[in-house]
């Protein structure tokens, strides 16, 4: 879709701001953080409101197409958007997979029937989805995956386990990865739609160093799934899988930058906090200087990485296909992320030790657990090694080992 | 790469083409070879000129394109790229800045159409130690009669053997090292007083120490205003530092192209190297820097463009990060091509002496990471 000129913008603008203005609760001003509180059933009045609200608009997918729910709003028309909201706290209250990966994906690959039944939903956060991709055995290596899939005639059985399933235990539907051939490895893949509720899915979930359980074990017994939920051609998963998972990680990339400013120093860059934390000296630098210098070099790395990505939508706009610098984003921005917890954990010193109880703030027990938490960015959404193989082989050009040409 | 337009890509274009048919890196070689009194090759400079090259930042009234700080880096990138030796980067950026910054008109017609058509080379004098400090100033600047006597040394002068025109900085007032009461003055190379001697550097460039001796200028020769030159010095180091970026960069992006080549070729064990994944992921982690420096020195030359208030900020930001790749890549250059790259016959010492050189240059990593923090307020 072309993109509307200047006075078009203005005019979206308006009516941005107007139904931003009726609609937004004020009460949840600021509060995106909600959105993180996965599985918490007490959302109240405002929350649905909001949710409801912008469901029907379609603006929590703005540029997916009107008729599965979605915005139909161009490129320039979502930035506005983007900016209209940002300028009074306000935040999308329709998130998860299927909007950030399963919902692009479908899209792509799906059939009308399947994009009309399960697009809709997602536009309306009425359906959680979960992913069903690495296995105790297939991780990094995820085209070793084994979860069986057989042809029955007029459905699918599926048996076997998946693991590090994000949010399965609250999930009404799973995109799953399954073997469908087991005599060639890549081209042997399929990808299943499955029903949580469907007889013989059991989730568990995993207790992580942060002490919280965002992952599952997942186990398919005998497991009967309809025809219709295959997409795209059988043994075709692992094309409809690479473009998914560059979906999730522009998403784990992006969230390792934060040097938003805000009131309180836990959200804005490391520095305002080492100054409340370390002190300053009688010229208003950090007071500890070795500490000093490593901020500042992660808050230039951090800037860098934002202008990067900055760089980056500029020149997709202008460019066909994608730029050589979406396959740094994920390492670039999940060692800014990283960087970031280890330096808060650092600057908060005693108070950076905290597990729970008295003695310490909120906020200094929630950079604990974001510490541990971050520690998946570089693992999940494949490793930052598996990066590095990615951008060796595809930018590079750089040649497989000779002991691997056959893997 | 940002985004240029049809006149900026044909600019690129232009310099690529030149640079790798008539300025690759054996011309740098046979110029540091020859032991060239200037430290570049004039008939080399001439061509740059020819090309409009040295009047990007200068208005058209006087001899220039007025083609902006972003134009100018993206031919600084094709020079830093084969490491062509020049003045372009001292005399037709950080020179000519100054001037188009601070000067009065009967100045800028003085000197900027000089410094367009490349007949003069005009640098800056600013530095006095070990290192980039530019408000520690000892060179002073008496009055006597309606003018100024100027006494005192500069070293690290940039193209200081070829420079006809020094923008130097001097002490009117204050304290060694405050910011007030510094001055800038146009002082030509061939004033009484004036002595200068060849600094022979590992990057073979041309350099300078720079003595005045009781120098006499009149008031025409301040730039500025007496005593207030912190701010145009500032600022017009910020477009020198700015505009050495894109040269690093350019030098980083062709010393990790070679690397990148060599891995592809040379066989150990039966296969290439790069084959090795221990060789892979530096390399990947090269290529991520490299994507991350250049979003840095466009933002900061376009900040130049568009007089953003944000310059100073994203200039040392630029600075101390594509200053980081450029080290990290031209070790890496040495170390990949093995015995090699240790070899005089080879270019990666080339590229690993002149990248310290410009790193040090305006300011090195410690100091714009330290400039950097002070700007934000921590």
């Amino acid at each position: 879709m072309a993109d509307f000129g200047a006075d078009d913008l203005d005019g979206f603008r308006a009516e941005a701001r107007d139904w931003l203005a009726a609609n937004f609760p004020p009460a949840l001003k600021g509060r995106a953080g909600l959105m993180m509180a996965e599985g918490a059933t007490s959302r109240n009045g405002d929350f649905q409101a909001w949710t409801k609200a912008m469901g029907e608009k379609g603006w929590g997918t703005p540029t997916w197409p009107k008729a599965y729910g979605g915005g139909g709003l161009s490129a320039a028309q979502a930035r506005v958007l983007q900016k209209e909201m940002s300028a009074i706290g306000a935040w999308s209250p329709i998130g998860g997979m299927g909007v950030m990966m399963f919902g692009p994906t479908l899209l792509e690959y799906g059939n009308e029937a399947q994009k009309q039944r399960h697009i809709p939903p997602i536009t309306r956060a009425e359906i959680r989805w979960c992913q069903g991709f690495s296995e105790p055995g297939a991780g990094s290596d995820l085209a070793s995956l084994q979860t069986k899939c057989e042809d029955k005639g007029d459905h699918w059985l599926v048996n076997g386990q998946k693991i590090w399933t994000s949010g399965a235990q609250w999930a009404d539907w799973c995109f799953c990865l399954v073997r469908t051939d087991t005599t060639k490895k890549h081209e042997g893949i399929s990808f299943l739609l499955i029903d949580m509720r469907t007889p013989g899915v059991e989730t568990r979930p995993i207790k992580l160093i942060s002490g919280n359980s965002p992952f599952c074990e997942t186990f398919f017994t005998d497991v009967k799934v309809p025809k219709e939920n295959l997409v795209g051609p059988l043994g075709g998963g692992w094309t409809i899988a690479k473009r998914l998972l560059q979906h999730e990680r522009g998403g784990i990339a992006g969230g390792g930058s934060s040097t938003s400013v805000g009131s309180n120093p836990f959200n804005g860059p490391v520095s305002g906090l080492a100054k409340t934390y370390v002190g300053v000296d009688e010229a208003g630098r950090i007071a500890d200087p070795d500490i000093r210098s490593r901020v500042t070099t992660h808050e230039i790395e951090a800037r860098a990485f934002q202008m990067t990505a900055m760089r980056a939508m500029a020149e997709a706009k202008t460019n066909s296909g994608p730029s050589a610098i979406s396959s740094i984003m994920k390492n670039a921005g999940t060692r800014v992320g990283q960087d970031r917890h280890e330096l808060i954990l650092e600057i908060l010193g005693h108070q950076g030790l905290g597990w729970e109880g008295e003695g310490f703030k909120a906020d200094e027990l929630g950079a604990v657990r974001g510490w541990l938490g971050g520690k998946a960015f570089t693992i999940y959404g494949g490793s930052a090694e598996v990066q590095n193989n990615i951008i060796s082989k595809r930018i590079l050009d750089l040649p497989d080992p000779l002991s691997a040409k056959n893997a | 790469m940002a985004v240029l337009t049809e006149e900026q890509t044909l600019l690129r274009d232009a310099a690529r083409a030149w640079t790798q048919e008539k300025s690759p890196v054996s011309a740098f070689r046979k110029v540091r070879d020859s032991a060239a009194p200037l430290g570049y090759d004039p008939a080399a400079y001439a061509e740059m000129a020819e090309m409009g090259w040295t009047g990007v930042i200068i208005p058209e009234a006087h001899g220039g394109s007025e083609f902006g700080y972003l134009s100018l880096g993206l031919v600084l990138e094709e020079l830093g790229r084969t490491l062509t030796a020049s003045p372009i980067l001292a005399s037709a950026l950080a020179g000519a800045s100054a001037i188009v910054l601070g000067g009065s008109d009967v100045q800028q017609g003085a000197w900027l159409p000089k410094i367009a058509s490349g007949e003069l080379v005009a640098t800056l004098a600013v530095d006095e130690g070990a290192h980039h400090r530019p408000n520690v100033v000892g060179v002073t600047a008496t009055k006597h009669g309606a003018g100024y006597k100027i006494s005192g040394t500069k070293t690290f002068v940039l193209e200081g053997m070829a420079a006809g025109l020094f923008v130097v900085s001097a002490r009117t007032g204050g304290a060694k090292d405050a910011t007030d009461g510094i001055s800038l003055f146009l002082v030509a190379a061939d004033a009484p007083g004036v002595s200068r001697k060849a600094l022979h550097l590992a990057d073979s460039r041309g350099a300078a120490v720079v003595t005045f001796d009781n120098v006499e200028v009149g008031a025409a020769a301040l730039l500025g205003a007496e005593g207030k030159g912190w701010d145009l010095l500032e600022k017009t180091l910020d477009r020198a530092r700015a505009g050495l970026t894109a040269e690093m960069l350019g030098t980083a992006l062709q010393a990790f192209d070679t690397t990148l080549d060599y891995l592809k070729t040379r066989v150990q064990f039966g296969q290439v190297i790069g084959s090795f994944q221990a060789l892979q992921h530096r390399a990947a982690k090269m290529f991520t820097d490299l994507e991350l420096a250049r979003s840095c020195v466009e933002a900061a030359l376009a900040a130049i463009d568009n007089d953003s208030p944000d310059v100073p900020e994203l200039v040392s930001l630029a600075k101390a990060k594509v200053g980081d790749t450029l080290h990290l890549v031209s070790n890496e250059m040495v170390q990949m091509h093995g015995g090699i790259g240790m070899t005089d016959a080879h270019d990666a010492g080339l590229y690993l002496k002149r990248a310290r050189a410009a790193e040090a240059t305006y300011g090195g990593q410690a100091y714009h990471r330290d400039r950097y923090a002070r700007l934000q307020g921590y």
